[in-house]
């Protein structure tokens, strides 16, 4: 047995120290939103927030996220208010098949947590690791640059 | 083999009746009015309802892979219906025969058919639901019905102003007609100008629950008490067979309960075992280490060069194959003519390696079997199963999900087989999971190609005879089914057009012929699919590089060349014309023969007619591209696409699928490639199968020609048009003619070195 802190709420799971926390949160705890794409960290389907840092869920043992705060799609942003970025993957009609948009919003969320206003090459940067097989790339970095011109204007920066 | 019987929506009626929950409509086939009245029958789920808060549900029989198709049939449901757009929802059927496609007569969704082939059937239903509702409304208002109209999920009275909701009518319960087939076809539609809905970039109904993780996908179905399965997969795609399954080290593993060896009646796999578990870390942790032993069959050896060898043989036999195209005598126009061309044109062997790996959740249940998953093709997927389990079709329920990527790979049905055969074994639920290694494996490929074009010029360049002879594995003649087969022009049989389409071109030649002839080896050793675009993504690879090759050798402008073809002459009034326009507009967007480029540099045009003849998208592409002369290698800076797709429902939604399948058609030029050795292909996850990634997109400028003609698909000929729109760059940048997909820096520097 093994403690999770999921989006805030301490769960004991059933699994072994090495089991991949993609598979520890998806079928284990049923939070779906998190996607299983090539389970060897080649394309971020996955990616789920450890202590606030993006990481490969399908490539992070379940015991190296006890103590740590785990944050998946499900818990990005509090019911009812959404992540600025989930509101500019709106405005932008992001996703097409949608399923590699949750890893793509994790790991956007954590490169605007340390900067509000990247650059377009950090952006591609950052991002390069998130395949999406319909390529929705260009919007991706559309909603990027406006998620951080939200957060900037929020912030009064 | 499944059945597929091709229906007509001219034997059916509309019905408008109460349910359980609100009020219901839909098609039914003329003898089974008296059955769908009654209520249980008639239940909720037909083509759409409307609850009694007034929300709409439409039923939307084609699968939603991205492309927005099932906000694209709420929005033409809602544009004759007069609903308000916020009450639309979207719901995703079983596999019943009355959610079936009215022109295609099953649960299938490609080809880019499904706005076209479904608009005015969505629309008839919309706008009979409108008018029944008036009828009621009108009633409630104690008015005449003559005297209202319908706006915005309201009836109104157009003197007084007196309103009803929608919501109320279907409160009241009384509502209900029946519309006979002459009657739904005596409604007027609304004309273009009276649109307020098809036209507008209304916001997708599937985006909100991709944003928050709450979009259900076939892989997050969950079931009480159900186990996983792994596959493990034989060493070669086809032809294996299981001697041996040695479980001793996969038992000792925490939650093992199974290794099933499939004996698969329907073939759709061969040497497949399942290594079920009580959780998914575990089926996979047994199945590395289930020792299997195989008779590896017949196809062990074969390797791309195999392929290529049989299809050259098969080429060179005049009598092999059977003809698409036979216009004039292109013999002897070419045997005459003043100068004569040949080429080889190659593609490999692609995936579609869609990001949500294949996957199904099969249970029984009463009788009845379960399987929930996203498929393309309900209709034969179902009966798969149920040839798969030995039980009668109608008892294999098939539920639908949204698709994380379909691309044509979710047309197969072979998901299904390992999922129901594993659950039948160990009596539970079983969930099965491919690994992306064994989704990549055992994909139903993009066949390998080889085409051999010869053409003819007469003493001015004009082009005046053509042979095309296509060689490779027929995808949809795999499927068996003969409705979705073409008899050919020599009446040698029925051929399969999804391998040719494409080829029979809307440019005038008088003398043309296209052979299509199936490479059989290819056809066992790697069972192959259909990839988002089919054919025209290598018919028009071969036939826009050799027009290009063509226009050059007569010192004449490409652009002028194509347009000088696409006369209009004949068959080919209207459509060649409206491919001009497309083309003149890429080429103008892109600053053909106007702009100044920089050393090395160099703007290639492609235009083509995908997908079918008969459902062709007019599309035209210019790309910029800068080659390196030191070493072959090579960018591309700018995609420029136009596109005529007749009426545009959703702009916006039009708009992403072109962006999406321009960098597929760039991704299948550059990037993708499934080579086959030993039987096996060489591919195993996104290391070495490498789409494209975000580093590498090319600007993209993006014209959509929207006019009244009917509605045209979108989805798939922005892929066809890039491949030759590429290389014909580069052969401007640097002067190297490419002929084999997909184009390496290799193969650019090889050429700049033979050139010297």
């Amino acid at each position: 047995m093994l403690t999770l802190t999921v989006n805030g709420q301490a769960k004991q799971v059933d699994v072994e120290n090495d089991t991949p926390l993609l598979w520890v949160i998806r079928e284990h705890l049923q939070m779906t939103g998190t996607k299983f794409g090539c389970g060897a960290g080649l394309c971020g389907a996955c990616t789920v927030h450890l202590d606030g840092v993006a990481v490969r869920s399908c490539q992070t043992a379940a015991k190296d996220a006890v103590g740590k705060k785990v944050t998946t799609i499900e818990g990005l942003a509090p019911a009812g208010q959404p992540h600025a970025l989930q509101v500019a993957w709106a405005a932008e009609q992001v996703p097409q098949c949608g399923y590699c948009q949750s890893g793509q919003i994790m790991q956007a969320a954590s490169l605007l947590s340390k900067n509000n206003d990247p650059t377009k090459a950090e952006i591609v940067a950052h991002m390069d690791g998130n395949l999406c097989r319909c390529m929705t790339y260009g919007r991706i970095q559309r909603a990027i640059v406006r998620a951080a011109a939200d957060m900037r204007a929020k912030s009064g920066s | 083999m499944t059945h597929i019987e091709r229906t007509s929506l001219r034997r059916r009626s509309f019905i408008v009746g109460a349910s359980a929950t609100g009020l219901a409509f839909g098609y039914v086939a003329a003898n089974g009015i008296k059955d769908a009245l009654a209520a249980n029958a008639f239940g909720p789920t037909s083509w759409y309802s409307i609850a009694p808060d007034g929300s709409v549900t439409v039923m939307v029989g084609k699968a939603e892979m991205g492309q927005h198709v099932s906000s694209a049939m709420c929005q033409i449901v809602a544009e004759e219906l007069e609903a308000d757009w916020s009450k639309m929802k979207i719901a995703l059927p079983e596999n019943d025969p009355k959610y079936n496609d009215p022109v295609l007569g099953a649960l299938i969704t490609g080809g880019s058919w499904s706005v076209r082939m479904n608009f005015e059937t969505m629309s008839r239903a919309g706008a009979a639901g409108r008018i029944t509702l008036i009828e009621a409304g009108a009633g409630l208002l104690g008015v005449p019905f003559s005297e209202c109209r319908a706006s915005n999920s309201q009836v109104i009275h157009s003197k007084t102003g007196k309103k009803v909701s929608y919501a109320k009518i279907v409160a009241d319960g009384k509502a209900s007609k029946v519309w006979t087939a002459d009657e739904l076809k005596a409604i007027t539609l609304k004309t273009p100008d009276q649109y307020r809905l098809v036209g507008q970039s209304v916001p997708q109904l599937d985006i909100p629950s991709k944003i928050d993780g709450t979009a259900k996908f076939g892989i997050d179905a969950m079931m009480p008490g159900m186990l996983y399965g792994k596959p493990v997969m034989p060493p070669v795609r086809y032809g294996a067979k299981v001697t041996k399954v040695d479980d001793g080290d996969a038992k000792k593993v925490k939650g093992f309960v199974r290794a099933v060896t499939l004996d698969d009646k329907t073939a759709t796999t061969s040497g497949w075992v399942v290594v079920v578990a009580t959780t998914y870390e575990g089926a996979k942790a047994a199945a590395d280490v289930l020792n299997v032993t195989y008779d590896k069959g017949p196809y062990a050896n074969v390797s791309d060069q195999t392929l290529i060898d049989e299809a050259r043989k098969l080429q060179a036999d005049a009598s092999a194959g059977q003809l698409f195209v036979s216009q004039g005598d292109p013999a002897q126009a070419i045997g005459g003519a003043a100068k004569t061309f040949e080429a080889e044109y190659l593609t490999s062997i692609n995936i579609h390696a869609p990001l949500e790996p294949m996957n199904a959740l099969a249970y029984e249940q009463g009788g009845v079997w379960h399987i929930h998953t996203g498929n393309q093709f309900a209709t034969r997927t179902g009966g798969i199963a149920a040839d798969a389990l030995g039980v009668d079709p109608k008892n294999v329920v098939l539920q639908q999900y949204f698709m994380g990527g379909g691309f044509g790979r979710r047309l197969d049905a072979d998901m299904v087989v390992p999922a129901v055969l594993a659950a039948k074994a160990v009596g539970k639920p079983v969930k099965l999971i491919y690994a992306r290694e064994d989704d990549m494996a055992m994909d139903f490929t993009r066949p390998l190609t080889v085409q051999k074009v010869k053409a003819g010029v007469d003493a001015d360049g004009k082009l005046i005879g053509l042979q095309h002879d296509v060689v490779c594995a027929w995808p949809t003649a795999r499927w068996g089914i003969p409705g979705f087969l073409t008899p050919s022009v020599d009446k040698k049989g029925p051929l399969d057009s999804f391998t040719v389409n494409g080829a029979d071109f809307w440019y005038t030649v008088p003398n043309h012929r296209v052979r299509a002839i199936l490479n059989e080896l290819a056809q066992h050793a790697t069972p192959s699919g259909q990839l988002r675009s089919v054919a025209p993504g290598w018919t028009f690879w071969a036939v826009e590089s050799m027009i290009d090759e063509l226009a050059h050798a007569a010192g004449k402008d490409p652009v002028d060349y194509r347009l000088a073809l696409l006369d209009g002459a004949g068959a080919n009034a209207g459509g060649a014309k409206k491919l001009a326009n497309a083309l003149r507009t890429a080429a103008g967007r892109a600053g053909w023969g106007s702009a100044t480029l920089p050393k090395n540099s160099g703007i290639g045009i492609a235009c083509v007619s995908s997908q079918e003849r008969a459902t062709a998208t007019w599309t035209a592409c210019a790309a910029n591209v800068e080659v390196n002369p030191a070493n072959g290698e090579f960018t591309v800076k700018r995609l420029t696409i136009a596109m005529d797709l007749g009426t545009v429902v959703n702009p916006d939604g039009v708009k992403a699928q072109i962006e999406g399948s321009a960098l597929w058609g760039m991704s299948l030029a550059l990037f993708e490639k499934a080579p086959l050795k030993d039987g096996a292909l060489q591919v195993s996850n996104f290391g070495d199968y490498t789409p494209l990634r975000m580093s590498e997109m090319p600007d993209l400028d993006i014209s959509i020609i929207a006019n009244n003609d009917p509605p045209s698909g979108c989805g798939e000929p922005g892929v066809t048009v890039v491949a030759p729109a590429i290389a014909n760059a580069i052969f401007n940048a640097c002067g190297v003619r490419v002929r084999s997909l997909p184009i390496t820096a290799a193969a650019v520097r090889d050429g700049l070195k033979a050139k010297g």
